[in-house]
This record gives C-alpha cells, structure tokens and sequence, in this order.
C-alpha cells in the first residue's frame, strides 16, 4: 500500500526544476481564472486610478504647457496608489479563508510561492496600466505609446511588486492591515518612483538616452537587489 | 509514523504544550480530544509542518520536521475547519490547481476520481461560493487526499455541519481511513471521535493526559473520564 | 525591581561627563565661523546626531539578521530598543538641520540629499514601530521587524543615490545650489577637534539610552511573565 503511493504521486520521477515551475505556473494561473470569475481586483484598480487621475486634473487645473511637466508624476502616483490596493487584495484573498496555509502546504520551495504571487501581481498592474496609459494619452490627447515608455513602466512596476509583495505578505497579518502596506511601501520604494518619474521625463521631452540612462540604470539595480533580498526574506515571513 | 517527544510550544512567554509524547503507528486512526484551547490545533499544525516547534523533535515517517518539512508535505494531507478552497474557483479549478501545485500526475483520472469519493461529480463545474459548508468541507477533504498521501491530519472537521452533514462526514472520514492510511483527528466532539477511531487521547495541560484504546470504555465511561482529567 | 547594574552606572557617568565636555568644546573652545556665525555650532550636534541615526539603524540590521538566524528573541529587543533611540536622534537631526538652514539660507527646509535621506528614513523607522505594534504574537513580531529592518536599510543608500542624482541634475532654485553641501566650511583645527568630540560624545549617549531601553524592554517581559502565571494558578 505505502509503496503503492509512493510512487503513483509520480512526483519522484519529475525533476524538482520541473516541479518548481509548474507550482508557480499553478499559483499565477489560479490567480488569474479566480480575477477572471469575480473581476473585483481589476475593478477596483481602475475605476480607482481614473478617479486619481480625474482629481489630479482639476487639483492642478493643468494647462497644456504645465501637463508636459506634470504628466510622469501624475502617472506614476496614479500606479503607486492603485498597484496599492492590487497588493493588498491580493494577498487578503488568500488570509482570509486561510488559503495561504494551502499554499504552504505544498512540497515546494516557499519561493515558488513568492514568484507566483510576484508575476501575478505584476500581470494584474500591467493590464491596469495598459489601460490607463492610452485613456490619459486621449483625455490629454498625448501619445504615450513610446517603447522606450514601456520598459521604463516595466521595470518600475517590477520593483514596486517585487518589493509590495514581500511588504504585503507581512501587512495583511496585522491588526491594522489596510492603512499599513501603503506606510511600509513607499519608504522603501522611492527611489523606484524617483527614478520612474524621471526618466519618464526625459523620455516625454523627447531626450537621447544617455540623459536619462542613469535613471534606467538605478532601476534595474533596485530591481535585482531587492529580488535578492525579498527572495531570501519571504520564507521567514511565511513560516511560523 | 509519527514520533512526537518532548514537544514544547510557547508562543511568546506562555507555552500552550509542555513536554508532549504523541506516538502513532501506520494505519492508526487517532482521536485528539480536549478543552478549547488545550493546544489540539497547535499540536495538529505542528505535525501539518505549519508551525515549529520551541523545543522537542518530531519526526513523520523517519522525516524530521522542520528540516525535512518539504520531504515530509508530500505525503501529509491536511483538512483544515477552514475549508482552505477558493470561492471563485469552480471544484474542478481547485482540485486541478492543488494537483499541480502537489505535482500529481494523472489529474485528469484523479480529479473525477477523488470527486467520487467526496460525493461531488455533478456539483463539478459549480463554484465553490455556491457551496454548502457541508459540501465545501467534502471537497476540503478531497483536496486533502488528491495526492495519496499516507498521513491524514483533520482538524475538527465537523465544524459548522449539521448532523446529517456530519454523519456524511463520519463514512467518508472511516472510507477513506479504511483505505490503510494513517489518521490523526482533533475534535471537540468526544462521542464521534470515541466511535471513529481506534484510540483517543485526551489533550489537557499541555501534554496527553490519557490514551484510551477503543473498545476499552464505553461512551459513558469515556465521558465521565475526559471530564475528570480536564477539571484537574 | 532589579536594581541598575553597576556598570550602566558607571556609563551613564562617563557619558554625563562626556557631555559636559563636548559642550564646553562646542560652545568654547571652537572658534565662532566667519560667515555664519555663532548658529554654526548647531553643525556638530546636527552631524553627530545623523550619524547616531545612522548606526542605530545599522545595528537594527545586522540584529535582526542574527535574529533570523538564531531565533534568540534577546537579540529582537535590543533591535526595537535601537530603532527608538533611532527615532529621537534622526528627529534631532532633522530639526537642527532646519534650524541651521534658516538663518543661512533664509528657509526652514532645504532638498539636500542627506536630509531628504534621514527624513525617509524617520519615516522607515516610524513605519517599522507601526508594524511591530498591529501584531500580536511575539515571534511574529520579531520575525517581520527583523525582515523590515533589513528591508528598509537596504533601501536607505538606494534612496540617498536617488536623491543625489535627482540634485545634479535638477538643481532646486531655493536653497543651496551646491548639491553635495549643506554651506560648505572648512575646518580648522579646534573645531575638527569639537567635531570629532561630538561624535564620540554622541556614540556613548546612544550606547547609555540603548542599554537603559533594553533593561525597560527586559523588565517588561518579566512583568507579562509573572501576570501569565498569576492568571494561569
């Protein structure tokens, strides 16, 4: 019997490479086919970010001359504070119903688990912002489809995930759950915002690149030393 | 199978198990039974490798956890009083996501296959958010042993089912034991538990006070007993 | 009551002492600055107390990965006791760096790199206070403060480089327009001398409140202890 079980679970036989990107393959695609079905995170993320950037217009009453300065702010707050609530849903989806011992329960490397909610969480600010990038590009009649643009949203988006993922695993097992990833976040990503906001700059003005290469430069660095640091991080978070 | 000594838990300065021997041999069905917040729970997670130990060794199947905790996970199914199950999934997305995640291999077979077993098959398709918390703890219980593991951990699964539910409950918990697989239940339910398993222990002071084999009291005796060690 | 151990009293008397000292060479024995004047002498206990700021966040680091690893909670509590002598000191930074500003640059703020830095990094320790006191269970505490900490002493330098570029290449109109300085002097030899005493000065103060802050944290502990078995007879 106990031999019996042992092997059908076929697991031996796979390779733990295999095993470890099948789980996190699993857990992305699980998030995914749940927003599908109840389309709460991505709603909310966006009828969010219309209204922060609908409140913007009007706080800073922009003129045409005054937006050009303005809009890789506007943008990039607009994304913090929605990427915010995409984190936090996120991650309560699974403390809520306990699902999160689910997850830990698997014979997987906890980083597995990690990765799957990163890339989730990446895809799920992604669609957002490839939403609210042309809208503002039509409301203020501003093409904002410049390559150059996107990777500069890529990689910033990574960093804040990579980061709010981590800081999120954390907030939602807290008393003050809500108010408090936005308060551990922002610190620390920074320099994320600084360097997006840049560089999205230089890129709008129409810049070479060597004027805002350093920006792209900063945020690929912050990006890799925080995986590093979230990667080794996540499990003591996680295991009790 | 499973080899508990001196397992101690404190969580921060107040320790909720003192020094606890658990010893539990294959195809065991055990009942952990005892007052609310005895430790029963902390125990059962501890052995789910959910929580460490602050002192003491515990070892299932010649596995040490926590160093082997992942070795260990493969062979452990674990139902929870939460069911554990995303609501926005239908059965078949949950059960289909957990055998990825446990790497099963034949889940087209097995997925209709454990959906048998809980009594699901034409609720397959449905949303778990539709269920009832009867049903939802059968499909808990089907994720539980998706992957064949070897050790069955319950976690006061009668929880929230009303007795017909429950009853239901009870055949499907002695079906799937009877299959050779080990068992160890908590539960607050001292009768149920005194009738499915082969053995009861009696939880109090941070340790087993009483192992009662089954068939050695009746339910009477069993009761009169288990109030007598908890009140100490 | 424990009663404070012998040698925390003769600490406190050395730093006491110290004290007197560095403010008599502040004060006294170095000169007044020609161009700024007498409120140049903020400069030294503004600079010690950045860097104070700096080590106890230092230390808050590296205890917390020694936490991770040995699951010691001792270690934890001298982490928390850190990160709030943290605070009091990056505060002290900030506020004389204002005050120095003022008269100088006529403004209470300026964008220089090390003061935006030590002001994230109040708001860093803030937010690690805040999350150590949502959590309830001990370990857990400890766990995420240790994972916070090193987290956002990560972050620190990041943001200082961030900042820094931000300035070269974007000068701000009020305030200095050299981003490297914060009025720029050169020292002479008596006020190298205050300086250096300041630091050292500085160093022994936060070493005093730490070791009074972990004997608090301590002493606490026991109290829940005994209140444990009280209610537990």
């Amino acid at each position: 019997m106990a031999e019996n079980t042992r092997a059908v679970g076929g697991v031996g036989r796979k390779s733990a490479a295999a095993g470890y990107l099948r789980a996190v393959g699993a857990v992305v695609w699980k998030d995914i086919a749940a927003e599908l079905r109840s389309r709460e995170l991505l709603g909310s993320m966006l009828v969010f970010a219309l209204l922060v950037i609908l409140i913007f217009n009007f706080a800073l009453e922009l003129d045409l001359r005054a937006r050009q300065t303005v809009t890789s702010g506007v943008l990039w707050v607009t994304f913090a504070f929605a990427g915010t609530l995409g984190l936090n849903r996120s991650m309560a989806i699974e403390k809520d119903r306990g699902c999160l011992d689910g997850l830990l329960l698997a014979p997987v490397d906890r980083s597995a688990l990690y990765f799957g909610k990163v890339l989730s969480n990446l895809i799920f600010m992604i669609v957002v912002e490839a939403i609210i990038l042309p809208l503002y590009g039509l409301l203020y009649n501003v093409n904002l489809f410049i390559p150059s643009l996107l990777v500069v949203i890529l990689l910033g988006s990574i960093g804040y995930v990579v980061v709010g993922t981590l800081l999120s695993a954390m907030a939602v097992q807290a008393r003050t759950r809500d108010i408090l990833l936005p308060i551990l976040l922002f610190p620390v990503v920074l320099p994320v915002l600084i360097a997006a906001v840049r560089a999205t700059t230089g890129i709008l003005q129409g810049l070479p690149l060597e004027d805002y290469q350093a920006w792209l430069n900063l945020l690929i660095a912050y990006d890799i030393i925080f995986l590093g640091v979230a990667i080794i991080s996540f499990d003591y978070v996680v295991e009790e | 199978m499973i080899d508990v000594r001196g397992l101690v838990k404190a969580f921060g300065v107040k320790p909720v198990l003192r020094g606890l021997d658990f010893q539990v041999d294959e195809g065991e069905f055990v009942a952990v039974v005892g007052p609310n917040g005895a430790g029963k729970t902390t125990l059962l997670r501890i052995l789910a490798s959910l929580a460490r130990p602050t002192l003491g060794s515990v070892s299932l199947a010649g596995l040490q956890l926590p160093a082997q905790s992942s070795a260990a996970r493969r062979i452990l199914g674990v139902v929870s009083h939460q069911p554990l199950l995303y609501g926005d999934l239908t059965a078949d997305q949950n059960l289909r996501f957990f055998g990825r995640m446990y790497g099963v291999a034949d889940l087209d077979d097995r997925i209709p296959e454990v959906l048998d077993i809980v009594r699901l098959s034409p609720r397959r398709h449905d949303l778990v958010r539709e269920y009832s918390r009867g049903m939802q703890q059968r499909l808990a219980i089907g994720r539980g042993i998706l992957h064949r593991p070897e050790l069955l951990l319950f976690d006061e699964p009668h929880t929230g089912l009303d007795p017909d539910s429950a009853d239901m409950l009870d055949d499907l918990l002695t079906q799937v034991a009877g299959e050779g697989r080990t068992v160890v239940m908590t539960s607050h339910d001292l009768t149920r538990a005194g009738e499915l398993a082969s053995r009861v222990d009696i939880l109090s002071g941070g340790k087993i006070a009483r192992s009662i084999k089954s068939g050695e009291l009746d339910a009477g005796e069993l009761n009169s007993l288990y109030y007598e060690v908890t009140r100490g | 009551m424990e009663p404070v151990p012998r040698n925390l009293k003769i600490l406190t008397g050395i730093t006491s002492a110290l004290f007197v000292i560095a403010l008599y060479m502040v004060f006294f024995h170095a000169p007044r600055e020609a161009v700024m004047g007498d409120v140049q002498r903020v400069f030294y206990f503004h600079v010690a107390a950045g860097w104070v700021g700096f080590l106890a966040f230092l230390v808050t680091f590296s205890l917390g990965i020694v936490y991770l690893i040995t699951r010691d909670r001792k270690w934890d509590r001298i982490a928390v006791a850190s990160v709030e002598v943290g605070v009091v000191f990056t505060f002290i930074n900030i506020a004389s760096g204002s005050i120095w500003a003022r008269p100088i640059w006529n403004t209470w703020w300026t964008w220089d790199p090390r003061l935006v830095t030590a002001t994230v990094m109040l708001l860093l320790y803030v937010a690690y206070l805040m999350l150590r006191q949502g959590i309830d269970d001990p370990d857990r505490r400890a766990r995420f403060g240790s994972v916070y900490g090193i987290v956002a002493f990560v972050s620190v330098p990041i943001t200082f480089l961030s900042i820094r570029i931000w300035r070269t290449i974007h000068p701000v109109v009020i305030g200095s327009g050299d981003p490297s300085g914060e009025g720029a002097f050169d020292m002479t030899q008596p006020m190298l001398q205050a300086f250096m005493f300041s630091l050292l000065t500085f160093t022994f103060i936060y070493m005093t409140l730490l070791w009074y802050r972990v004997r608090l944290g301590r002493l606490s502990e026991k109290v829940e202890e005994r209140k444990m078995e009280m209610m537990s007879i």
